[in-house]
């Protein structure tokens, strides 16, 4: 690693330097294409946040791709029902790495005003893992420029190697996720128990 | 519109021995409505469209209704006669009243700028019997709402052209808005756990053992 004050002075002198790892994820954080698809009332505010007055494109995430195959981010941005569930987790599969999830509003995250719902999946991250959850029904458009830029910093403080390298460096991690089943009462399994568990109560303390 | 009581005459003499009464609703809307038998429905229904006092062109909205058996206690003083003597003793009486499924149908005319018109329709139960005629013949726009309450309530309607699921997946067996629609188990909790949620809770280890604590 170079000494900080010489890669000052030599960027004072015109020389710019930069490890592989910083072009990398400079490169990764700054063009994050989303997948262009809405699920419900959040999709409203995803798309307020790409147009003009918000402008993604600041952050380099102006191109929505109607294609997963194309796509760097999913924005699950509205409710998902159980019927739905299934496309979205397929969809997730078809993105190549990398790829980030961004759990916009109360649906995606938990189920929200439908929680109890019949057919109201109570949160993404029981199928896909999520990165950032932006809580609000809606999230505002500055929610999610905020949700976009923890992303990029998460990003950024990824190494490439090591226990903080990013998952789509280690072998050992899945970059597609079992696609759950249309059971007899529900979906089937209701849950990866990889990617999640159930809520402890405590109580007292 | 006339007031119900005349309609119900007079559908009485277009179709004789047609079985329709009189709903009241005691609620402040008092929005009194046409109970009409499973067999006449479809008939009826022709008629409310077509009659040129009533021309009920527009069906705005169908809906379904789950009434579960009920059964109610009643306590009742009879005499007896134990050992030589004669008692007054207090017996429970259980009458039960077999549940069914019910669809209410709000009808408007726009030709002439009246109504509504609710009437319902009942099924023989809520296990076999679930059939009742489907009006989408009469008026196309309860294709989609007859799909919705079979696929929520699991009323069977003869005659539909396409009746399958709407919201739910072909695969799905339960009814979700009947009153004894048992959810999935699907791990959440209140954030204060008690009651019926408190045992589901308990249910699981890790639960549980928060929860001791
Ligand atoms: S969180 Fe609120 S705004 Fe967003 S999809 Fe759900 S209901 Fe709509």
């Amino acid at each position: 690693m170079m000494d900080e004050g010489l890669r000052r002075e030599l960027s004072r002198q015109g020389i710019f330097t930069t490890t592989l790892e910083g072009l990398y994820n400079w490169g990764r954080k700054n063009s994050i294409w989303p997948l262009q698809f809405g699920l419900a009332c959040c999709a409203i505010e995803m798309i307020a946040a790409s147009m003009a007055r918000f402008d993604l494109a600041r952050f380099g995430a102006e191109v929505f791709r109607p294609s997963p195959r194309q796509a760097d981010l999913m924005i699950v941005a509205g409710t998902v029902t159980k019927k739905m569930a299934p496309q979205v987790v397929r969809l997730y599969n078809q993105m190549p790495e990398p790829k980030y999830v961004i759990a916009m509003g109360a649906c995606a995250i938990s189920g929200g005003p439908f929680k109890q719902g019949y057919n109201v999946l109570k949160g993404i991250d029981r199928y896909i893992p999520v990165d950032v959850h932006i809580p609000g029904c809606p999230p505002r458009p500055e929610a999610l420029l905020h949700a976009f830029m923890t992303l990029q910093k998460r990003i950024d403080q990824q190494r490439l190697t090591g226990p903080s390298s990013p998952r789509h460096l280690k072998e050992s991690e899945p970059s597609e996720f079992p696609i759950p089943a249309f059971g007899a009462h529900d979906l089937t399994p209701g849950k990866n128990p990889a990617l999640w568990s159930p809520p402890k109560i405590i109580r007292g303390s | 519109m006339e007031p119900l009581e005349q309609l119900i005459a007079r559908i009485n003499s277009t179709f004789p021995g047609s079985e329709v009464s009189l709903m009241p609703n005691d609620a402040p809307s008092s929005q009194t409505s046409l109970l009409v038998s499973r067999k006449d429905g479809r008939r009826v229904a022709e008629f409310f469209k077509s009659d040129s006092l009533l021309r009920m062109d527009f069906l705005s909205n169908l809906t379904g209704v789950d009434w579960p058996d009920t059964v109610t206690k009643q306590k009742i003083k009879t005499k007896r006669n134990v050992d030589g003597v004669e008692k007054e003793i207090e017996e429970t009486v259980e009458t039960r009243k077999p549940g069914f499924l019910e669809v209410v149908y709000h009808l408007y005319s726009m030709e002439l700028q009246h109504g509504p018109l609710i009437f319902r329709m009942r099924t023989e139960n809520r296990v076999d019997g679930v059939h009742l005629p489907s009006l989408t013949p009469v008026w196309r726009g309860a294709e989609l709402q007859e799909r919705e309450v079979f696929d929520l309530y699991g009323v069977r309607f003869e005659g539909h052209p396409d009746l399958r699921r709407l919201l739910m997946w072909e695969t799905f067996e339960d009814h979700p808005m009947r009153k004894d629609y048992v959810e999935p188990d699907d791990y959440e909790f209140e954030p204060t756990a008690h009651d019926e949620v408190l045992t589901k809770a308990k249910a699981y280890d890790s639960c549980a053992v928060a929860l001791r604590t």
